[in-house]
């Protein structure tokens, strides 16, 4: 527990030092979302388009920032000091929850953005929550993985939306559906299977990124 | 001998069965014609699905025993479960087209054959981006079981819960099949008949690439011993 708090610490000072990857993701973000802004209008789009372009948005953002945790340690090359001081299991909890914050951050600016620019108007904002939250796990857990696959391999950038987006799309689609449940109708109970579903993919994806770090990590 | 006798057998059964297809299963009402794709669309799908199956088994193979000729058959096993993802893709938008009137509508079904292809797509471009041999079979490896987490919930959760137009799949709720008793035969022995040929078609490949391997190993002593 400590190692992973550890390694949690270093990444965040590690982060502060450079901002380099809250800057992309955020940036990113902020250009997605006013070219859509520009190109949609304030009232033309219904709450079917606008959940979909807000988990559109999300995810690409995501892809832009979530990957760097991993490349970084291969481009400064501390990743075999890494592999001697930590468990596998503790670098991949300490990095994951470093991103699980990165994405809390970028949807601390995204969402009151979002709602202001695309008056998006939502009945239920605990559906709208609790899916981002449970969202975020998910999102995450597969992203942090997928960047350890590819921080070894060429053409990372490209290659990590590739390999990410089929295991991330189940979350994008509960997601969706769950965002216009919350756009639609007030009662959190109207929206329970997509949380469920939503929510058993985040465990079964972390479960197998923990199982399956050890033979990503250990060469 | 055996074997001989078992590859006549399969050739007269297979060509039975393709007759039998077209010309002895009656139709179904309000299908037409179009009744006849589930004899050979199904089973493409069928076959996709268990070819992704083995390559996960293989993969699980290759990170516990670090063997490289296990990540050759994995790399076979998605090799062939790509072609018959596209095959029950193509075969299966046609039917779409002629039925439903278009070629494409994002059913569940539909989507869930497109994930199975671009996560064999992401598979082959992830073995492409590396260059050193046993960290690709390594990391691929990691990324096929990773897949196949996701896979369930597509092909047997997603088109549970979401309204389909697709015709009830043959594992269906109710443990029932909806088929008539001469489609029932024609249908089940084109499924089992078509899964021993394509995993007989594999057997030859997992063959062809365990020689190549050895043939490979020979050539490394030997110039390893002329050095």
């Amino acid at each position: 527990m400590k190692q992973t708090y550890l390694i949690l610490i270093k990444d965040l000072q590690q982060e502060f030092k450079t901002r380099y990857a809250i800057n992309a993701i955020l940036l990113f973000a902020i250009v997605t979302l006013s070219a859509v802004s520009f190109a949609i209008g304030t009232f033309t789009a219904g709450e079917q388009v606008l959940s979909a372009l807000f988990w559109v948005i999300l995810f690409f953002s995501s892809m832009s920032g979530l990957s760097h945790i991993f490349i970084r340690e291969e481009e400064t090359q501390t990743a075999d000091t890494l592999k001697l001081v930590a468990k596998p299991v503790h670098i991949f909890l300490g990095k994951f929850i470093f991103n699980l914050l990165l994405l809390m951050v970028l949807e601390v600016v995204l969402v009151p953005l979002f709602i202001a620019l695309m008056n998006f108007q939502l009945q239920s904002s605990a559906i709208f929550f609790l899916t981002l939250l449970i969202g975020n796990f998910g999102l995450a857990g597969g992203g942090t993985m997928v960047a350890a696959i590819i921080s070894k391999a060429s053409a990372k950038g490209a290659l990590f939306t590739v390999l990410s987006f089929p295991i991330l799309l189940p979350v994008l689609i509960s997601g969706i559906s769950a965002t216009k449940k919350a756009a639609a109708e007030s009662a959190l109970s109207s929206a329970q299977s997509e949380l469920q579903a939503l929510f058993a993919y985040s465990v079964i994806i972390i479960t197998a990124s923990i199982l399956l770090f050890d033979y990503v990590w250990n060469e | 001998m055996l074997i001989k006798i078992g590859k006549w057998l399969l050739f007269i059964l297979f060509a039975l069965t393709i007759t039998g297809a077209f010309i002895w299963a009656p139709l179904k009402e309000g299908l037409g014609e179009f009744t006849r794709v589930i004899y050979f669309h199904v089973p493409m799908a069928w076959m996709a699905v268990l070819f992704f199956l083995l390559a996960a088994y293989y993969s699980y193979r290759y990170l516990q025993s670090k063997n490289l000729l296990f990540d050759a058959y994995a790399q076979v096993s998605n090799e062939m479960g790509i072609l018959f993802a596209i095959l029950a893709t193509v075969t299966g938008s046609i039917w779409a087209k002629q039925i439903w009137h278009s070629y494409w509508n994002w059913d569940p079904r539909e989507t869930s054959i497109f994930i199975l292809l671009l996560i064999y797509g992401a598979y082959f471009s992830l073995r492409s981006a590396l260059e050193q041999e046993d960290r690709r079979a390594r990391l691929s490896a990691v990324y096929s079981l990773l897949a196949f987490v996701s896979v369930p919930f597509f092909v047997f959760i997603v088109p549970r819960i979401y309204f389909s137009l697709h015709p009830e799949p043959v594992l269906n709720a109710q443990g029932k099949i909806n088929m008539e008793a001469r489609q029932r035969i024609v249908f089940f022995s084109s499924l089992i008949l078509q899964t021993v040929l394509f995993l007989w078609v594999f057997n030859i490949r997992r063959t062809q690439v365990k020689l190549k391997m050895i043939l490979r190993r020979y050539e490394e002593t030997k110039t390893f011993k002329e050095n």
